[in-house]
């Protein structure tokens, strides 16, 4: 590092005191800053809280009722009252499959024309056909439908001669921890603030080197008295300050609005948060001042930060089941980290042997990152 | 007209120039959508296949070491512990290293034998409750057919109403089939917006748009210059998107080429105009692009391609009808999966074409108006 003598600390703070006051005015001044700070943050809160639910609701369906019999009627009307389901109800099978080839409906169940005869007999069927194209439906509508028909099943058998038929079966008594209501909510949220951080912390900041590049102002530092890791200081402050903002936000809307539990201590929640803005701002810093070109380095951020954020998680989708290659692309994933802390974290409690090793794991991330930063930031003509 | 023509060429050569001269650059747009189908192909499924659970079995029968042989056979479930007393299983859980508890009563053959309902308790981890759902899907699963080994084994009759399940377009359920059709929409729209929004951006900031307005271009030609080559790169990468799914995922293409093209090509217009329109409300680079993910941001996530729009709000259903990317997540689904003709993806079309109309003129009438 070749620059002119430090002066002393005093001067050095002035320094990154005065970078800092340029980088925080041209944020705020630039109605950008103010979309991506507060609007976008909102709109994903509000999205994520109320849009986004994996819980299936009003699924359009047919019900074929061939058979006139009162059992056959009472299937079709336990799809009719339930809330996942918007049943239309037909007579021929013909009218319920042009309904599903005009993507009308989702789903066919189909009483056939014999069903109370053979159910008395006990060997009745309902045919069940599905759009298997979003699948996680598609399961839904065929395990309530299983489930609709085995209660109307009992009844008969129940009212049949052979009671003791139905009987002697191993049932299933289940409990989700953490989560006993099964709110979707409850780790949606969690995985919504990972994403607004990465996006504060990313986005942003892989824009402002690449600026400085292509506008020549990055040349123009040379000649000044600042050093690199001044100048990278004066980035990464007001951009975490921002960040923060988005953080308090949504810890806010999390415990006021959508009634999330934290059972872990909000000091850790905070401090690994500030861990992983931490990492999100070094990573756009680091992009951006390798690649020099802004339009390089916002899809370069997109694909290298978000999209991971969201995919390769463990927010959305289930890390157990990719296969290796995916699960050790998966590790390179600061978000990971995170995600498995927020989750732990708000819904489970501070269980150290969790927090501890994915704390240590972003730290080291954090430090590799600004480290590399730093070297790309050099004050040497490309 | 021929010689408009002849400039929309010209600007159309050199945008594609400026844009993939830059080897980064061209590897990036063109490597990208490969590299996402399949990151994402094997990353985003709900089928759950490695899940690690523990077992707590106090009855030590022949009936609880055939429910767990159902468990283990699954290929879902991997068995990480046998635990001996009910103290451990919240630390396995806690620690996720167990994402599954299975207790069983010690009387659950007895319980069984006398035909009495036997309950096994099944605890999941709810951090991620999506995900537990499943996992408990798939126990439910083996223990009904467990339920039915053991009706056969006995000598007792099956239950008297049977379902017979079928699914159409996607016959296993695989979300895959679900989700690489609905990622050629994402990942084109997400590129061509940006590229779009930012080609005139760049130009505003390097001060040659000003040079353009000094050249005998109309706003309108200047604005076809811009967004056709974008529209080429979206073709190419949807192009690559879809040769991933079938040539690597090997999902099965029902419908006609020309149907699809047609819609992608409609698809990419309304997210061209959108893109255009964005960089005429942007005065630089860094403005265009988070505009543009602010608004790419709510498309993505309204467009069906996470979650169902059916279990939205009223008001955001209403919502996603400005929404290309949910016109086309549900076109590519058609034509790919289940084979629509043009006829019937038609409800898909006219409002893409709407969406497109709407925005290029917008941002021709922006431009005009910065301009002149």
């Amino acid at each position: 590092m070749s620059g002119p003598p430090i002066p002393g600390l005093g001067a050095k703070a002035r320094r990154v005191g005065a970078l800092i006051r340029k980088e925080s005015r041209q944020v705020v001044r630039d109605p950008s800053s103010f979309a991506i700070g507060v609007v976008l943050p909102l709109m994903l809160i509000l999205l994520f809280g109320y849009a986004m639910s994996l819980d299936v609701k009003n699924v359009p369906i047919a019900v074929v009722l061939e058979d006139p019999s009162s059992q056959a009627a009472e299937i079709a009307a336990s799809f009719q009252l339930s809330p996942y389901f918007q049943t239309r109800v037909t007579r021929s099978m013909t009218d319920a499959q042009a309904l599903m080839l005009s993507g009308q409906v989702e789903g066919i169940v189909r009483v056939p024309q014999d069903f109370a005869r053979r159910a008395a007999q006990g060997d009745a069927a309902v045919q069940v056909l599905v759009n298997g194209i979003d699948g996680n439906t598609a399961r839904i509508v065929e395990a309530y439908a299983e489930a609709a028909v085995a209660q109307s099943g009992a009844r008969v058998a129940a009212e049949g001669q052979d009671a003791g038929s139905a009987g002697g079966q191993a049932t299933v008594e289940s409990q989700l921890w953490f989560n006993s209501a099964n709110d979707s909510r409850y780790f949606l949220v969690p995985g919504l603030i990972v994403l607004i951080i990465t996006l504060i912390g990313a986005f942003m900041t892989s824009m402002v080197v690449a600026r400085e590049w292509e506008r020549g102002t990055f040349e123009a530092l040379f000649v000044t008295p600042v050093r690199t890791d001044e100048i990278l200081l004066g980035k990464v402050v007001p951009y975490f300050v921002l960040g923060m903002g988005g953080l308090l936000l949504c810890m806010g809307a999390a415990k006021f609005l959508f009634d999330v539990p934290i059972r872990g201590s909000i000091p850790i929640l905070l401090g690994v948060s500030m861990l992983y803005l931490l990492v999100s701002v070094a990573t756009g810093l680091l992009i951006s001042s390798s690649l020099k070109s802004q339009f390089l380095a916002s899809q370069v951020t997109l694909v290298v930060t978000f999209m991971p954020a969201l995919m390769l998680s463990g927010f959305l989708y289930d890390l157990h089941s990719v296969p290796l290659a995916i699960k050790l692309v998966s590790y390179l994933v600061p978000a990971r980290y995170f995600v498995s802390l927020l989750q732990t974290l708000f819904l489970a409690g501070d269980v150290w042997s969790v927090i501890l090793p994915n704390a240590a794991i972003l730290a080291v991330v954090a430090i590799v990152m600004l480290a590399l930063t730093r070297r790309a930031t050099r004050k040497t003509l490309g | 007209m021929l010689a408009s023509l002849r400039r929309i060429l010209a600007l159309i050569r050199k945008e594609i120039l400026a844009v993939l001269k830059d080897a980064r650059t061209r590897n990036m747009l063109m490597i990208q959508p490969v590299l996402q189908c399949l990151l994402f192909g094997y990353a985003a499924t709900l089928d759950l296949n490695n899940v690690p659970y523990a077992v707590l079995d106090r009855d030590r029968s022949t009936a609880s070491s055939a429910l767990l042989a159902k468990l283990d056979g699954s290929g879902v479930f991997h068995r990480v512990a046998n635990l001996t007393q009910a103290d451990q299983m919240k630390s396995l859980i806690d620690t996720q290293k167990a994402l599954v508890v299975i207790q069983i009563a010690p009387d659950f053959q007895r319980k069984l034998s006398a035909g009495e309902p036997s309950p096994v308790q099944v605890i999941a981890d709810g951090r991620n409750s999506n995900t537990a759902g499943a996992a408990l899907g798939y126990v439910g699963a083996a223990v009904d057919s467990f339920n039915a080994d053991w009706r056969s084994d006995h000598g007792l009759p099956p239950p008297p109403v049977q379902v017979d399940a079928r699914a159409w377009y996607n016959a296993n359920l695989e979300t895959r089939w679900n989700l690489i059709p609905a990622l050629v929409g994402t990942i084109t729209m997400m590129s061509t917006l940006m590229l779009s929004a930012l080609s005139v951006a760049r130009e505003r900031e390097e001060g040659t748009f000003d040079q353009l307005l000094v050249t005998p271009f109309r706003p309108v030609e200047i604005m076809a210059g811009k967004a056709i080559p974008a529209m080429m790169i979206g073709v190419v990468q949807a192009t690559n998107a879809l040769l991933v799914a079938q040539l690597w995922f090997r999902i099965p293409f029902a419908g006609s080429y020309v149907t699809l093209y047609v819609g992608l090509i409609l698809f990419l217009l309304a997210a061209v105009g959108i893109g255009l329109f964005v960089s005429s409300i942007a005065a630089t680079m860094q403005q265009a692009m988070l505009y543009a993910f602010v608004t790419i941001m709510p498309f993505s996530l309204l467009s069906g391609l996470t979650t169902p729009i059916s279990s939205m709000p009223r008001v955001l259903q209403d919502f996603t009808a400005i929404n290309p990317l949910r016109y086309a997540i549900d076109l590519v689904h058609r034509i790919y999966l289940e084979g629509a003709d043009l006829g019937q993806v038609l409800p898909d079309l006219w409002p893409m074409a709407i969406i497109a109309a709407v925005t290029l003129s917008a941002a021709a009438w922006m431009f005009r108006n910065r301009l002149e």
